[in-house]
């Protein structure tokens, strides 16, 4: 089976999750026996990748590319100066339209059996490719406009992007089952052409050799000595995260129970907000800023913590929730997050739910027992879906949809 | 027309800056205030250039006045932590302040050591702190103050009545319309439930005349010269016979650049006053001098900062409200320990300047915030802060535990 992987980045280039996501399953693909070609639209050593072959669409650097934003579609689209790029393209969408007439050019000369590509930046190359080979086009949606856009519209050329290309593919893959009901209510593509494709979970990807220092963050451990229940979310700080309920919660918290303090591991552009409201509620000394956290301080933040909150108000899947697991926290998940769907031993609360979320906290700060039984039993399960059977899954779904097609 | 006196009254002070504090500083790194970066938290960079700027040029204009003209008098007040600085980084400017003191043509203010808004949070502290200022006043000039201005000229009746318990003979406050009513700044007036204790005003008009409007080129009075400035004095009312111009003495050199003309403006107006049968009074000249006009009273708080004239611009806003709660929080149990350092360090970020940084005002006054401040925003002074509030617990604790 050979597979034209259509990507936006790979590790260590990736300013994402995308990019993980896209690395794993590829991994996992080929040691199941396919062939991939996978397209990148920067050029970069990708050390360790020896699985499949990488092309670069053009010769721009991977921080280039990070600079034309991938989350942030709606400014870098329209607005943004972005600086000359070599070969003169001065923006994401000149970048996309190379990516397809590489895309075209590529093809002419191999043997394509599918087709799959990775959001709304690869959709339109995933199209033409079809167009050009006749294979099936599966559309892998990891989030939608809707999503990265949080409470505001979106940009409405990356809707229609996305639009075109999810009533075009032959099959859609969505990470979770919420995905999948914006792809069905919110782009009226019949339920029964997107299948839910999890993402899975590669513990050994942490397994490098990390040490917790509990030097990190000493004033916390500090406080963990003296009974205080640390809850930390690691997270970018934007509407889309639901930073502002779990603030409302902790208020609620520390007016019921003292020993309980909020670590907010991370940085964006609502950090000012957050900063202001805790004050307002007279929390401030109850909730830690780190500021953007990388390398050992972020794995540190979830090793401090014993609970791990996503307050997310729409959030595709959200493999942090699994990186806290790793690191032994019990979970609270918003309903609103796919994550959720593929875990049991969390406590789940609607985002807007604050009272829910307190009373949850307040429950694992008061029953050690309680945070013990979530923390062991969430580590049994967190890992149980493993990329392989990912692989194996979208393996099965090519297949079909190559009989339905010759058909 | 009746002869007109000016009292000059210049305040000199630095804060030690808090440099960019995290909570992965907070309990291992307890030196808050040593940044030696290029950034603006670095104490002694910056003392040196306001030092160069300001402190050594004025200081030195100053002395020269003052042999020239017999008749000039002033005033000045000093922070604890601004003498501290100038001992370490510059000290010609210690010098220099200890020579004109001696002419006994200048006189000094009482104040809090720290440059704190603690009157209104911990009568026990401020008395330490103003006491801990008296005794470096006498250390290092040899005299004793006999009257007080409290941090940021922020005044009531209730401090009045503290201060005249503390036999001082007069006080400093702002000559702020909405208390003053259809009276003039330009009286002694008599503090309201202390009836013994002198009252001085700011005249904040021909103060800020200078303080804030002096180089401003789209200002109608631009520019002002002696000429112009003694044509004001004179026309401000007519009956009053106390000019109070109280400023910053950062005015000369550092807010108001040397390019400004702000020296060569002062160098000129002193003898041109003094030529036109103006004086020159001390503080304490005022008060022997004159018999107050009537007796003033301020319930509510007044201040010389920002167009409100009262605490916002230190308590104003919930980030503040919060640093202060939890620093003020720390009093008795950072006292307890006896351990000079950490209560000198909890002292260092009871300064006003601290919450000044995390004002949130963003109309004109929030402006002259934000110049004021090396941080990027109040959200970043804001959480530095409260790290190094967190420090400070974490070091009282481990006194506890015997470490």
């Amino acid at each position: 089976m050979n597979i034209l992987m259509l990507g936006w980045e790979l590790p260590p280039h990736n300013s994402g999750g995308l990019g993980v996501a896209c690395y794993h399953l590829s991994k996992s693909l080929a040691q199941q026996g396919a062939t991939i070609d996978f397209v990148v639209p920067y050029t970069a050593d990708h050390p360790g990748i020896d699985f499949m072959s990488i092309h670069s669409v053009s010769s721009l650097s991977p921080l280039e590319r990070n600079e034309l934003g991938v989350y942030d579609s709606s400014r870098s689209v329209t607005s943004r100066d972005l600086p000359d790029i070599p070969g003169g393209s001065k923006n994401i969408r000149d970048v996309q339209r190379r990516y397809v007439s590489f895309v075209e050019n590529f093809i002419q000369d191999s043997n394509v059996d599918v087709i799959h590509a990775h959001d709304w930046l690869t959709m339109e190359a995933g199209i033409r490719a079809k167009e050009l080979t006749g294979k099936p086009l599966f559309v892998h949606v990891h989030a939608t406009e809707f999503d990265r856009s949080g409470e505001l519209s979106g940009n409405p050329i990356v809707h229609e992007i996305e639009q075109e290309a999810l009533l075009l593919a032959d099959r859609i893959f969505a990470v979770s089952n919420i995905t999948k009901s914006i792809i069905v209510h919110r782009y009226g593509i019949p339920a029964d052409k997107v299948e839910v494709v999890y993402n899975g979970f590669d513990p050994a990807s942490l397994q490098d050799g990390y040490d917790y220092d509990t030097l990190t963050y000493r004033y916390l451990e500090g406080l963990r000595e003296e009974g205080y229940l640390v809850v930390a979310t690691i997270t970018r700080f934007t509407v889309q995260k639901g930073l502002t309920h779990l603030i409302q919660a902790a208020a609620k918290v520390a007016s019921q129970y003292d020993k309980v303090v909020f670590l907010f591991a991370g940085d964006g552009e609502q950090r000012d907000e957050l900063i202001h409201l805790s004050a307002q509620l007279g929390i401030s000394d109850k909730v830690f800023f780190t500021g953007f956290v990388r390398g050992k301080k972020w794995r540190d933040a979830y090793s401090v913590a014993d609970v791990f909150v996503m307050s997310s108000v729409s959030e595709p899947f959200g493999l942090t929730a699994l990186e806290a697991a790793h690191h032994n926290n019990a979970l609270i998940i918003s309903k609103q997050s796919g994550v959720g769907e593929i875990l049991s031993s969390i406590f789940r609360f609607d985002f807007w739910d604050t009272d829910l979320l307190a009373d949850q906290i307040i429950g694992l700060a008061t029953s050690p027992a309680l945070l013990q039984e979530m923390r062991a039993n969430i580590h049994d399960e967190y890992a149980r879906l493993s990329w392989q059977d990912i692989a194996k899954q979208c393996l099965s779904l090519y297949g079909k949809s190559n009989v339905r097609i010759a058909a | 027309m009746s002869q007109k006196t000016i009292a000059l009254y210049l305040q000199l002070h630095q804060p030690y800056r808090l440099k960019r504090y995290t909570i992965f500083d907070t309990a291992h790194d307890h030196l808050y205030f040593n940044d030696e970066g290029d950034g603006n938290t670095n104490n002694s960079k910056i003392f040196r250039r306001v030092a160069e700027k300001s402190y050594r040029p004025m200081t030195l204009l100053l002395e020269r006045l003052l042999a020239e003209e017999p008749d000039f008098r002033l005033t000045l007040s000093m922070s604890g932590t601004f003498i501290e600085q100038a001992e370490a980084w510059s000290p010609d400017i210690i010098e220099t302040l200890r020579r004109i003191i001696a002419t006994g043509r200048v006189e000094l203010l009482a104040e809090t050591y720290h440059h704190t808004l603690a009157f209104f949070y911990s009568k026990s502290e401020f008395e330490k702190q103003v006491l801990l200022h008296r005794e470096k006043i006498f250390k290092t000039f040899g005299v004793i103050p006999s009257v007080f201005r409290n941090t940021e000229l922020a005044y009531n009746n209730e401090l009045a009545a503290w201060a005249q318990r503390h036999n001082y003979k007069g006080i400093l406050a702002e000559g702020w319309d909405p208390i003053l009513e259809w009276r003039s700044p330009n009286y002694l007036y008599n503090a309201a439930g202390a009836e013994s204790l002198a009252l001085l005003l700011k005249n904040y008009r021909l103060s800020d005349d200078l303080a804030f409007r002096f180089g401003d080129k789209k200002w109608s009075g631009w520019p002002l010269t002696p000429e112009k400035y003694i044509d004001w004095i004179h026309k401000s009312n007519e009956h009053g016979s106390i000019i109070n111009l109280f400023m910053d003495f950062e005015t000369f050199g550092e807010h108001q650049w040397e390019d400004t003309g702000i020296f060569g403006f002062f160098a000129h107006f002193v003898p041109a006053w003094l030529r036109q049968h103006g004086s020159f009074s001390k503080i304490s000249d005022i008060i022997e001098s004159y018999e107050p006009i009537d007796t003033l009273s301020m319930p509510e708080t007044v201040t010389w900062a920002d167009s409100e004239r009262d605490l916002s611009a230190w308590n104003g806003n919930a980030l503040q409200q919060e640093a202060l709660r939890h620093v003020y929080a720390l009093e008795h149990e950072i006292t307890q320990t006896d351990d000079k350092e950490l209560i000198e360090d909890w002292r260092k970020l009871l300064a006003s300047d601290h919450t000044y940084y995390m004002s949130t005002k963003w109309h004109a006054d929030g402006n002259i915030h934000s110049y004021f401040s090396p941080y990027d925003s109040p959200y970043d002074a804001f959480l530095s802060y409260m790290n190094a509030v967190r420090d400070l617990r974490w070091r009282v604790m481990q006194h506890r535990k015997g470490l």
